[in-house]
């Protein structure tokens, strides 16, 4: 059990918020980071636009395949096929 | 993650990582054999959907795109010419995404980069946000906020979803450092699992979180740029 004295900083929650994200913070760091979410509306809302920015991400869609590049792969597939 | 045994297959030691077969695992066993059977749809299919992470991936390795492009041809020759191989032990994008870093380490000699994904994280980054945001060592409350960021909540949806933001965040993903951009690409764009990246990569659990915390990091603050304009 962490002290109760201990606590940490939202500069030090700002660098945590991955490993919190990743369930990768060791149970007692995870309780310091949960009791300063208590009292930090800065932080959660810091914690807020990480997961935004991981949900905005994943709405990204890649480019399409150039026309020339789908051509030789096919090329290739066609080759292998034969072969 | 849960781990799942598939009962068609015998559980052999393997040298590499992967023993859990992901829920995709019937859907990647049915494409394999219709691949195996020269079907140039399904081919088509697996080229569109990995082919730009593949890219990105070789990008690593080599010193220009021209080079990762013919990287990631010849890696599409050998997962055809591998395809009788693959046994399923790990899902198909790991296995496509190993045989391209192989061909890219293969290609050796003066174009090949050194072990890009070991020896990659330093020391001196910038930190998640720049230390001026936080009260000074004199401060009564050192290293809490000088000013709260804002409350995305409180925004219209609009701003949130609109196209511009969206470009925004593809554009912050596009200037990240190759190995942050290819590690977000893979977990937040594409939705791969941490242990999938650290898999296909062969990068350590802490350096893949270490990476994914800096492009993550560096895309939020280029979001925050542009949300509060």
């Amino acid at each position: 059990m962490p002290d109760s004295a201990e606590h940490i900083t939202c500069q030090e929650v700002v660098e945590l918020v991955t490993d919190y994200l990743e369930t990768a913070l060791p149970a007692d760091e995870t309780e310091l980071f949960e009791e300063h979410l208590n009292f930090c509306e800065g932080c959660v809302w810091y914690l807020d636009q990480m997961r935004t920015t991981v949900a905005t991400a994943g709405r990204v869609r890649e480019q399409d395949l150039p026309p020339e590049t789908r051509e030789r792969l096919l090329a290739a597939f066609r080759d292998w096929k034969r072969s | 993650m849960p781990a799942r045994i598939d009962s068609t297959e015998p559980v052999v030691p393997h040298a590499e990582v992967e023993s859990r077969v992901s829920p995709a695992a019937s859907e990647e066993a049915e494409l394999v054999t219709r691949l195996r059977a020269g079907d140039e749809r399904s081919f088509e299919d697996l080229v569109a959907r990995y082919h730009s992470t593949m890219l990105s991936v070789a990008r690593n390795y080599v010193k220009s795109r021209a080079v990762a492009e013919e990287v990631v041809q010849d890696a599409w020759v050998g997962v055809l010419n591998g395809l009788d191989r693959f046994e399923g032990r790990s899902s198909l994008k790991t296995w496509i995404l190993r045989i391209v870093v192989n061909t890219a380490m293969t290609r050796g000699g003066r174009e090949a980069r050194s072990v890009p994904f070991s020896a990659l994280v330093a020391e001196d980054e910038d930190p998640a946000v720049a230390a001026e945001r936080f009260r000074g060592p004199d401060d009564g409350f050192p290293g809490h906020w000088a000013g709260y960021p804002i409350d995305w909540r409180s925004l219209p949806e609009q701003a949130l979803t609109g196209r511009e933001t969206l470009e925004v965040v593809k554009q912050a993903i596009a200037d990240l450092p190759p190995t942050q951009r290819t590690v977000i690409t893979l977990r937040d764009v594409q939705g791969w699992g941490a242990d999938e990246v650290c898999a296909a990569l062969e990068v350590s659990e802490g350096n893949q979180r270490v990476l994914l915390h800096r492009a993550r990091s560096q895309v939020r603050a280029a979001l925050e740029r542009h949300l509060d304009a």
